[in-house]
């Protein structure tokens, strides 16, 4: 076997989205055509999906996408649901045999409504009391994983090369009117099904690509208001800190930007629109624990719309690009070619600077 | 020349096609493969589609043309030759090149020049036609950076922190500068004659390159940065 300097592995982690911003319903294969060029960044150890507006006919309900052990487990976990939930469907998600992927566990779904009596007795509004459950969960129940828990929307992910993900979950037989992407290069913690991009937390998921320095403080931070980060995974406290601040504190997206990849003190010092030098101290001073910093780029999905956006000193790669009413975002100019060969407009935002495509209001 | 089709083919293959071929070919349909003409010390290759990071890495005297953009790191510690991109590129273009030159038509990302270097005659040159992304001239040891800001519309020549940790080379802005800050250990000063003469060398090779009027960049006001002593970081660890 060769060591550690006699071989190159040109990895780096891949990200990919996609948005109609008429809503109109593309399969996953487009998504899934990003991730061809950028092979290399992954090194099949995570590969995962997030697509939205894909369970129209259950649109209603909140769609729990599930990694069980066991049957036993399963059985528990069914019962743990029906007593909280109206549980309209359980089924097995439809998967492909493939040689790429291997060692599966058992993957269901289960569209469910939680119980009026049980939100009435509890004093919960309905968003809280289900991401509570998630957490409850993914952080008691051994062997059972809720992998995405939104409506019309759901998270797809193992281990393996993002092509063989998107085959092995049969992504050309869903529509939806945004999808993202993520290839992995797992950095601190081992590759398992859980620990796949997306991570999610109701209607919102989060792909990306980089390591975050502030992990730990963001964790403590972000664990006083009832997250829990169960699995070691940067990703999943920034998935939190979106939730936080937008459905709990009622920031808008491009608030939460500005706390996530704050400027720097002397960039906001150097401003001219006084509002906006205000806008930023406030932000960076009422929030201060949940600046994340070291090199990231995510794509944040979330019930009609994505949000891009990059650290702020830029250190990963991403670019936008469009066509028609297509919106793409990738690592790679290469990616969003491989998605639409004619995309117009291709850019690279700024550190820090959000980029938020919203499908129109009513079509999605 | 020869065509090579990049449809389909990983790197490696793609890398062993271009030596085969002697170096002199035209690559087509590039899709996100990397190390294009890696450490390439002769030749002339042209490339359609997107090539991948790192084209031209290592480049010791080929010269590579992109009709379109590049993505990350153009000519990462290049040594000679020459790379042209009919296009914008990504981050930290010319990582550590310690000579040749890239000429950019339109925008560069972060990092471009991070960490130029110069020795005795070589002297690395990075053109950009468009603006430059934050961190120009990161670390910048030597060389010389242009940047003419053409069709930038509203936003500044370069982004934030230009020139931080900068302590060799030379960098010239089609701009004068006066809403950019500059770190402290670097001197800033409109162009000289002697600068112009530079500018106008490379103006003219740009314009041959990317069919620009000439008169219409230098015709402008210039700003050129160099260190503010020739070894700031002389005490930083030992006197010397």
């Amino acid at each position: 076997m060769l060591k550690e300097g006699k071989v190159r592995i040109p990895s780096g982690c891949a990200i990919a989205a996609v948005i109609s911003v008429n809503g109109e319903r593309m399969s996953g294969e487009t998504v899934m055509r990003a991730m061809v060029p950028m092979h290399d960044r992954s090194n099949g150890l995570g590969g995962g999906f997030a697509g939205y507006g894909i369970y129209p006919e259950y649109k209603d309900f909140y769609a729990f996408h599930m990694f069980f052990d066991c049957r036993d487990t399963r059985k528990k976990c069914e019962t743990f649901l029906k007593e909280r939930f109206e549980v309209v469907k359980g089924e097995v998600i439809p998967t492909r045999k493939i040689p790429e992927i291997t060692d599966e566990p058992l993957i269901w779904r289960y569209f469910a409504a939680p119980l009026k009596s049980v939100l009435a007795d509890l004093q919960l509004d309905e968003k809280e009391f289900v991401a509570r459950t998630v957490m409850k969960i993914n952080s008691e129940t051994e062997g059972a994983y809720v992998f995405s828990g939104g409506k019309n929307m759901g998270a797809f992910k193992a281990v393996g090369f993002p092509e063989d993900v998107g085959r092995f979950y049969r992504l050309e037989e869903y529509g939806g009117y945004s999808w993202t992407a993520h290839g992995r290069y797992p950095t601190n913690t081992p590759g398992w099904w859980g620990g796949a991009h997306p991570f999610t937390l109701l209607d919102y998921s989060v792909v990306h690509n980089g390591e975050i320095s502030s992990y730990d403080a963001n964790r403590r931070f972000i664990e006083m208001f009832g997250y829990k980060c169960t699995l070691q995974t940067d990703t999943e406290v920034i998935t939190y800190i979106l939730d936080y601040l937008t459905r709990r504190q009622g920031l808008t997206l491009e608030e939460a930007a500005s706390v996530t990849a704050a400027p720097f003190w002397s960039t906001i010092e150097n401003k001219k629109d006084e509002y906006e030098k205000e806008r930023l101290t406030y932000l960076r001073t009422v929030f201060p624990s949940l600046l994340v910093t070291g090199p990231f780029s995510i794509v944040l999905g979330f019930e009609g719309g994505l949000m891009a956006l990059n650290d702020r000193l830029k250190l990963r790669s991403m670019v936008v690009g469009e066509k028609g009413d297509r919106v793409f975002i990738a690592s790679e100019e290469a990616a969003i070619r491989a998605m639409e060969p004619q995309a117009e407009n291709v850019w690279a935002p700024a550190g820090g600077e959000p980029v938020i495509i919203r499908v129109k209001e009513g079509l999605y | 020349m020869i065509t090579v089709n990049a449809e389909g083919m990983d790197f490696r293959a793609l890398n062993e096609r271009i030596r085969a071929a002697g170096g002199e070919c035209a690559v087509i349909n590039c899709a996100g493969q990397r190390f294009l003409c890696a450490g390439a010390a002769s030749g002339e290759i042209t490339a359609e589609g997107v090539p991948g990071n790192a084209l031209g890495a290592y480049l010791n005297g080929a010269r590579i043309t992109v009709f379109g953009n590049a993505q990350d790191a153009v000519g990462d510690t290049m040594n000679d030759g020459t790379i042209t991109v009919h296009g914008n590129i990504g981050d930290a273009a010319g990582y550590a090149m310690r000579g040749g030159c890239i000429f950019v038509k339109g925008d560069a990302g972060y990092r471009a020049g991070i960490h130029m270097k110069e020795y005795r005659e070589k002297v690395s040159v990075m053109v950009i036609g468009g603006r430059a992304g934050s961190f120009l001239g990161e670390y910048q040891a030597g060389g010389l950076i242009i940047v003419f800001g053409l069709n930038k519309g509203e936003k500044p020549i370069v982004g934030n922190f230009p020139c931080t940790g900068m302590h060799g080379g030379k960098m010239i802005l089609r701009s004068d500068c006066r809403d950019i800050r500059f770190p402290g250990q670097v001197s800033v000063r409109p162009a000289e004659e002697a600068d112009k003469a530079l500018i106008k060398k490379y103006a003219a090779e740009y314009c041959r390159l990317f069919g620009a009027d000439e008169a219409a960049i230098t015709d402008s006001p210039f700003t050129v940065i160099t260190p503010g002593s020739s070894n700031p970081y002389k005490r930083l660890y030992v006197a010397n």
